[in-house]
């Protein structure tokens, strides 16, 4: 068996050429052989959801999803599993409950609904009587072993939470006493709860963050991982998604958003969406969708060792601030007014009109690509000029004076 | 009078009651409810217009590219924007893979375990008393094709994921198209994945249908419902806009007529909500939950056309399309869905060949002020439809109208079943199984009620 070094270096690695289930299924089937380990009993609740975190699991179970539930988990209950359908399904929960009172995991996926003391979700019937999603979480809470809260909903309300949140949903830890591993996405990567559990497994509880996100996943900012970062730091911006460049200013979260996308990606390294010219949504923050929108919109202030800048008055400008260390090539660009210009400009998507024939196709494209050659020409003569030059220490103040919000917005 | 429950009905998406009155081993009565409410649209009220896609999407986590795709139309329509052919293309191949993984894992994960006995482990086990009647080898050998398509589900969202950046829950489509750049490499990731998830289908999803159908005969002749179909087609055209799946009615398994969108109604005398009208056409309903209504047994409301309930999903687009007539009944459903699969998966390497690498793949625009625009598209379980309205960029109206609740629908205010309830009707049930032949005909619209339960709001 791998040691809990060996094992965090495995889920935090970035050059995993297949998904991380599949490094981790013969060590698991192995452990399991020896008798070092015992498979636990699970029961996967599914309330305010949208199943989207049970079919992205689903994606992650390579070779199939039967070995993987022979491999690792012993799961009694879940209704999208389930060969056994109403009074049975619900005998085989409720034996679960009781035979392995202390030892089974509760995993929960989808907000607990609690308006009308959480009648808008039912999802079992046990003795003629409805039982809420509410009810049974609290409870079987007391009597799991762990609790897992998968995906943003069972995180912390989630898409189902959104204002004004009729439903009164809620993330499982806001409405039981346990603790609560916090595994969110919208979806979730499969990565995530396969690594997840597999720690839970051989290790134990795996150390958390203050959202009690397991650190190995969630230890990072999309931003800190982006293959992008440098077009971030080099004031290329994206005007409209799709384009190349950082698309932080087309509505990127990336900054603000703790997850291992990045270097992880999706459905085996196919894709992620800041690969794909789509900024990060922030699916996987507390808060999300409403801290997040509108999607397309960009950070109002970005935290930098600075202190809060605003993006509104000089959008890269901040990023680079943020990169203080960086400096030579932020303040070039902000003498040059090269950095400013490219985000004052690009704020709003200018209307253009689709080129009629290829003719006017390759010209659009000729300009572009001389424009591209003019900015490129220009930025190393400014870096090789301007850095050279020392800034007198309150001309820099200045600078950073102005990049800072307003009196509002100071911390 | 023997009232039965079913509550949950398992391997299906979110919580679905059924009840049943059993006379004589039959069923001559039934009541289906659906048990979440999240209000989802209420909470696109005053969000951003260009965040539809992205937000409706989280409606529904298994046919989340339709929803995104239903509502990136009524934002085009909105906008004044039209797809670029590319970004079209693009789009329905990102849809095309979506519906290959759900109808792929719809029969191999949902339906099959109630005709063949699953591994002995839980969650196959406990097993319901049903009579599994396959033979041991053949029970055996589609086990080994359920774990085959698992694989093969898993290649299908990964395709999506190609030009969709992730699956499920796709993030780059957008008004006038797809975020992502059709290059070369990227289409033939796509197109090689296609491929062997083509030649799968091809080799053994219908097969196996067929198979089970030979076995269990008589569910060529259960769960008929009422052969009233309907579809608003889906795959548009880049260049003509016309549908590889045509829009269409039809009435009691008669001829294809034209459809109409505006005599959709919804009535919601069995659901629990309150409004005195009753009955209104979607671009007017009103949503207020209350749960203590009485005779009110279910989330979903009664959608109707012209006084119709009406069917729709891959049968239906079977007989609009002529594509499949047999009849109407538990197999028949799953094998026109195998049988699509299919026709999608020949589609999709069309929408392949169209395509000129590198083309652009959307047009950068800037919304107007205000607008209007209503999505329609069919998604993988029937009619999907997205009303939007906005102004000073806030959305002053969305509403969503979703496949299951015209399947699952309740009764009306004149007391007519839903399709299903009526389904239901005339199915034999064993003494002591646990109702497990109400479960197939259910499990075989494919229901899911993520996103049926909170429709129609304003």
């Amino acid at each position: 068996m791998l040691t809990r070094r060996e094992f965090l270096k495995l889920c935090m690695s970035a050059v995993l050429t297949t998904s991380l289930t599949d490094q981790l299924a013969p060590i698991m089937r192995q452990a399991f052989a020896e008798s070092k380990l015992t498979k636990p009993p699970v029961i996967w609740l599914e309330l305010g959801s949208c199943t989207g975190n049970s079919i992205s699991l689903d994606n992650a179970v390579n070779p199939n999803l039967n070995q993987v539930l022979a491999d690792m988990l012993d799961m009694r209950y879940n209704w999208l599993l389930n060969a056994a359908q109403g009074q049975q399904a619900v005998q085989a929960l409720v034996d679960t409950v009781e035979k392995e009172a202390g030892n089974f995991w509760l995993v929960v996926e989808g907000s607990v609904m609690t308006a009308d003391n959480g009648r808008y979700n039912n999802i079992f019937m046990r003795d003629n009587q409805m039982v809420t999603g509410l009810a049974a979480v609290r409870e079987f809470a007391p009597k799991a072993k762990y609790i897992v809260a998968v995906g943003t909903c069972a995180c912390f309300g989630g898409p189902s939470a959104a204002y004004p949140n009729q439903g009164g949903a809620k993330g499982v830890w806001e409405v039981i006493k346990q603790p609560v591993i916090n595994v969110p996405g919208c979806p979730i990567n499969p990565d995530w709860v396969t690594g997840t559990f597999s720690h839970l497994i051989m290790y134990g509880i795996p150390e958390l963050d203050g959202y009690n996100r397991p650190k190995m996943f969630f230890g990072q900012t999309i931003h800190d991982l982006c293959q992008r970062r440098q077009q971030f730091e080099d004031g290329i911006f994206a005007s409209f998604p799709g384009e190349s460049g950082c698309l932080f200013k087309v509505g990127c979260k990336g900054p603000v958003t703790h997850a291992d996308c990045p270097k992880r990606q999706w459905n085996h390294y196919v894709n992620w969406p800041v690969k794909a010219g789509a900024p990060c949504i922030g699916c996987a923050n507390p808060g999300f969708p409403d801290s997040s929108m509108p999607f397309y919109n960009h950070l109002p202030d970005l935290q930098t060792p600075l202190g809060a800048l605003n993006v509104k008055k000089f959008g890269l400008a901040a990023a680079g601030l943020g990169a203080a260390a960086v400096g030579a090539h932020l303040v070039t660009g902000v003498v040059a007014k090269r950095v400013g210009k490219n985000w004052l400009d690009g704020t709003v998507p200018k209307e253009s009109e689709p080129p009629e024939n290829l003719e006017q196709l390759k010209q659009e494209l000729d300009d572009l690509i001389r424009q591209q050659n003019a900015l490129i020409s220009e930025s190393k003569t400014l870096a090789r000029v301007k850095a050279k030059r020392k800034l007198p220490k309150t001309f820099r103040q200045k600078v950073v004076d102005f990049f800072r919000p307003g009196q509002k917005h100071r911390r | 009078m023997a009232v039965q429950t079913i509550f949950p009905v398992t391997r299906i998406h979110e919580p679905l009651r059924v009840d049943v009155e059993v006379q004589n081993g039959k069923i001559v009565d039934a009541w289906l409810g659906a048990h979440l409410f999240r209000g989802m649209e209420n909470m696109l009220q005053g969000r951003d217009p260009r965040d539809a896609a992205l937000f409706t999407q989280r409606i529904c986590g298994i046919c989340s590219s339709a929803h995104a795709i239903a509502a990136s139309m009524a934002q085009q329509q909105a906008f004044g924007v039209v797809p670029t052919p590319a970004g079209q293309l693009l789009t329905n191949l990102i849809f095309a893979a979506d519906i290959i993984q759900n109808n792929l894992r719809h029969f191999y994960v949902l339906v099959l375990y109630d005709y063949v006995k699953g591994p002995d482990m839980p969650p196959y086990t406990p097993r319901p008393q049903a009579d599994f009647r396959l033979p041991p080898k053949v029970n055996d050998e589609l086990l080994r094709h359920a774990q085959e398509a698992a694989l093969k589900a898993v290649r299908a969202h990964e395709a999506m994921a190609v030009f969709g950046a992730k699956a499920p829950l796709q993030q780059s489509i957008i008004p006038t198209g797809i975020t992502e750049r059709a290059s070369v490499e990227r289409l033939m990731a796509y197109s090689a994945i296609l491929q062997e998830v083509t030649d799968w289908v091809e080799k053994y999803f219908i097969n196996d249908v067929m198979t089970i159908g030979e076995y269990y005969q008589d569910y060529y002749h259960i769960g008929a419902g009422y052969g009233n179909f309907f579809s608003v087609g889906m795959f548009p055209s880049p260049v003509t806009g016309e549908r590889a799946f045509k829009p269409g009615l039809v009435v009691n398994k008669g001829q294809v007529e034209p459809l109409d969108v505006n005599y959709f109604v919804e009535e919601i005398r069995y659901s629990w909500y309150k409004d005195d009208a009753g009955r209104r056409p979607p671009a007017q309903g009103v949503t207020n939950p209350d749960a203590d209504k009485p005779e009110a047994y279910s989330w979903v409301k009664a959608p109707r056309y012209r006084e119709m309930p009406l069917e729709c999903g891959p049968l239906a687009r079977g007989f609009i399309n002529g594509d499949y007539r047999r009849g109407v009944s538990v197999m028949d459903r799953l094998v026109a869905r195998a049988q699509e699969t299919l026709k999608i998966c020949k589609l999709a390497q069309g929408f392949l060949n169209e395509i000129v690498p590198n083309s652009p793949s959307y047009q950068p625009y800037t919304p107007p002020d205000a607008g209007s625009g209503v999505g329609l598209t069919d998604a993988m379980r029937g009619v999907l439809g997205h009303w939007m309205e906005y102004k000073r960029n806030k959305v002053t109206h969305y509403q969503v109208l979703t496949p299951t609740t015209w399947n699952f629908s309740p009764r009306d205010s004149r007391g007519i079943r839903g399709p299903v309830e009526q389904a239901l009707i005339g199915t034999p049930v064993a003494e002591g199984a646990g109702l497990v032949e109400a479960g197939r005909v259910v499990r075989s619209f494919d229901p899911c009620f993520t996103c049926a339960v909170h429709m129609l709001e304003k």
